[in-house]
């Protein structure tokens, strides 16, 4: 990841959370040495297994990524996560449907944790990509065979360089440059640095009222003193005021 | 009370242009409002930490509902629990909600139970709203023309702390379930056949509406069933358009059923978001009800199905990128090309989950084992969606006649569909199961398999100890 000039610095990528609250880092690349995890339909019990969210903070989640198939009878396997050569990498390689499964933010806090700062991949299961990008991690796409390929070029020489570029939708290795996808929201919440959303959502809280007070399921007692509520006697007389007129 | 809209809009141009939209977002993407926010004990207390953290507070507690069930023990639920992790998950969720003024349906409210089966049967849940969880099964939700799909932590703490959550556009695909479905085949057989048809990342990108004939048959609960594995086949929501069947569940839930007048209001608001019939999809499915059988996985995704007398497929003979993961798939289950799933012995019997846990469920499947015996090799365990689903299924006696057949009866939760308690597979134990993933490892034990079947089929593999095809069990008792 590397920050906008002046832009708000980074926060540490293994706090628990961005404990900022007056500006988000943009995230316009990505880069270093790759892992290949191969296969389609990798869900999030194998990224993270079950007995492992028995916690109620995400704090050591890293050691615990891809944690059965990395261990057989206590004996570490072969999976690219146990291998040496891997060992630092930050941008993790994987094929299709990555991340179906479980809604579990344990899966890429675990990824994260573990180092991975970015995803390329055929396709991507949408809440997983959408728990990525709220830690600031881009999914990029690419067709099978362009992954393929990359996986081909990791094994074979995993000291390369990777960079990917989430303006300019591509993954540069080596020689190669390869045209990716970046989701256009994504996209868009990456590079001005609104991929944290809450001080976004925050900033329309006069619309976020007025729009669950027009909704016909919502009470009125449901939402009072909510915030952006407006204060005092005038937001008595203009609530009942809109709940008369429509009473009728 | 029911106030005016600024028109009437159909669920599917809720898509197109949202309902509860609040505004459009510098990210293209949607900001919508959150008619109602369920919450359990695993995917919130981070968010909880992080609202701490930025001193912010939750802003629409009213429409925030909590309930414990993934870690809950379904055997003694005595406090402390004996699993130290899943009392410190307990007690974090208590000191979360104490003085935000959210519900709390915990044990001792006789309210407890698996979320996507409280909110549905409190009358919560209600067509048109958003509802989000921290859960991908959310999509559960949809049976009742709600937009209902899963999130993660993060979006857990923007929904605490806004009331609202950024959604991106989706296209929507109808899916037309047409023709009547055979006796013993149910809404879980359709959606297995479902995502066989579409793959599981079919639905990425879409939201499903489901509908035609076999759909407008089916009971709420079955829609459910539907619904909740959507997200099975890639689709973060799925829906069905409310109608008879939807208002008469809705009037007899604690939201209605003391107040008809209130009810007449609401619907004739949920009768105006239904999806005209001149609708226009970015897709449209059709699937002949007719023909699908009651369906069992042979694999380890939800996507791997077939019908209970079909011959497993070989890999070879899928398309390319199904292959690999086939081949996998028939290792981990010990099963080979050619073979049938009938005759395929099990361990285990495990009805409940939030696919399959509610009172049709477990009617359906008492009807199965009444006057017959769990096989001598098998565990049975029936574990109840809620409390509310437990206490009227044993005044209609569905315990005795499972616990007669040598079924376990047990207290409600999510149980063996993941493991997080102390119901779990053990070793390379096999489990027929009415849950909705088939994951390697999914049921707590990573030699562990899983089928993946409806009630009923459930219920006539714990007496055959194999899988069988209830249709059979049925005819050789009949005669």
């Amino acid at each position: 990841m590397s920050d906008e000039p002046g832009a708000e610095p980074e926060p540490d990528a293994d706090s628990d959370s961005n404990a900022e609250t007056d500006g988000v880092p943009t995230v316009e690349v990505a880069s270093g040495t790759g892992v290949p995890v191969r296969g389609n339909d990798i869900d999030t019990d194998q990224i993270i297994p079950a007995r492992y969210l028995k916690a109620i903070t995400f704090d050591g989640l890293g050691e615990y990524a891809f944690y059965d198939q990395r261990f057989e009878n206590g004996e570490e396997t072969d999976h690219p996560f146990n291998n040496e050569r891997y060992q630092g990498a930050s941008i993790l390689v994987v094929n299709a449907n990555f991340g179906c499964g479980s809604s579990r933010e344990h899966a890429p806090q675990a990824l994260d944790r573990w180092g991975i700062d970015a995803i390329v991949g055929e396709s991507f299961a949408e809440i997983f990509a959408g728990n990525c990008l709220a830690l600031g991690i881009p999914t990029v796409t690419a067709p099978v065979q362009d992954i393929n390929q990359l996986q081909d070029h990791v094994e074979e020489y995993p000291e390369t360089e990777i960079a990917v570029d989430v303006a300019n939708e591509t993954v540069s290795y080596g020689e190669r440059l390869l045209e990716g996808t970046v989701d256009t929201a994504q996209r868009t919440a990456l590079l001005e640095g609104v991929w944290d959303t809450t001080e976004l959502l925050k900033s329309n809280r006069k619309a976020i009222f007025e729009t669950a007070r027009s909704l016909p399921y919502i009470e009125d007692a449901a939402i009072e003193g909510a915030p952006g509520a407006p204060a005092g006697s005038e937001d008595r007389s203009a609530r009942s005021e809109a709940t008369g007129a429509s009473e009728n | 009370m029911v106030r005016g809209t600024s028109g009437p809009r159909s669920l599917r141009e809720i898509f197109d242009s949202p309902l509860a939209a609040v505004t459009e977002l510098p990210t293209g993407q949607t900001q919508l409002f959150v008619g109602l926010h369920l919450i359990h004990e695993v995917t919130s207390p981070q968010a909880f930490g992080m609202l701490a953290e930025r001193d912010i507070e939750v802003a629409y507690p009213d429409l925030t509902h909590a309930t414990v069930d993934h870690i809950v023990p379904t055997a003694d639920q005595s406090r402390p629990y004996a699993d130290d992790a899943a009392e410190e998950m307990m007690a974090e969720l208590e000191a979360n909600v104490q003085g935000t003024g959210i519900e709390f349906d915990h044990p001792g409210t006789g309210e407890q139970g698996i979320v996507h089966v409280i909110g549905p049967e409190q009358g919560l849940t209600q067509p048109g709203m958003t509802i989000v969880c921290g859960d991908s099964h959310t999509s559960t939700h949809g049976a009742f023309g709600a937009l209902a799909f899963g999130i993660g932590t993060s979006q857990i703490r923007d929904v605490l702390a806004t009331g609202t959550i950024a959604m991106e556009k989706q296209k929507v695909r109808r899916i037309e379930v047409t023709g009547e479905l055979g006796s013993y085949v149910g809404a879980k057989d359709v959606i297995l056949t479902i995502i066989r048809r579409l793959g599981t990342d079919g639905g990425v990108g879409h939201v499903y509406e489901y509908g035609g004939e076999a759909i407008s048959a089916l009971d709420m609960e079955g829609r459910m069933s539907i619904c909740n594995m959507s997200v099975e086949g890639g689709a973060r929501a799925g829906y069905v358009n409310p109608d008879a069947t939807t208002y008469e569940w809705l009037r007899e839930t604690d939201a209605f059923r003391s107040d008809p007048g209130e009810f007449e209001r609401h619907k004739s608001y949920w009768e105006s978001i239904r999806s005209e019939e001149t609708a226009e999809y970015d897709d449209v499915v059709e699937i002949d009800g007719n023909e699908i059988e009651p369906v069992v996985t042979w694999g380890t995704t939800p996507g791997q199905g077939i019908g209970v007398g079909e011959a497993i497929p070989d890999p070879d003979a899928l398309p390319e990128d199904e292959r690999e993961v086939a081949r996998c798939a028939q290792q981990h289950m010990g099963v080979s090309p050619g073979d049938r799933m009938e005759g395929y012995g099990i361990d285990v019997a495990f009805l409940g989950s939030c696919t399959n846990a509610r009172l049709a469920d477990l009617r359906a499947a008492a009807k199965i084992v009444e006057g017959r015996e769990v096989h001598s090799d098998v565990r049975g365990l029936v574990v109840p969606g809620s409390q509310r689903v437990k206490e009227a299924a044993e005044r209609e006696g569905l315990n005795r006649a499972f616990e007669a057949a040598g079924f376990e009866w047990r207290g409600a939760g999510c149980s063996m569909c993941l493991g997080m308690n102390e119901d779990q597979l053990r070793g390379a134990e096999r489990c027929a199961s009415s849950s909705n993933r088939n994951f390697v490892g999914r049921q707590g034990s990573k030699e562990g398999r899983t089928v993946l079947m409806s009630p009923v089929m459930v219920a006539a593999a714990a007496i055959e100890g194999e899988v069988t095809d209830v249709r059979t069990l049925r005819e050789v008792t009949a005669a």
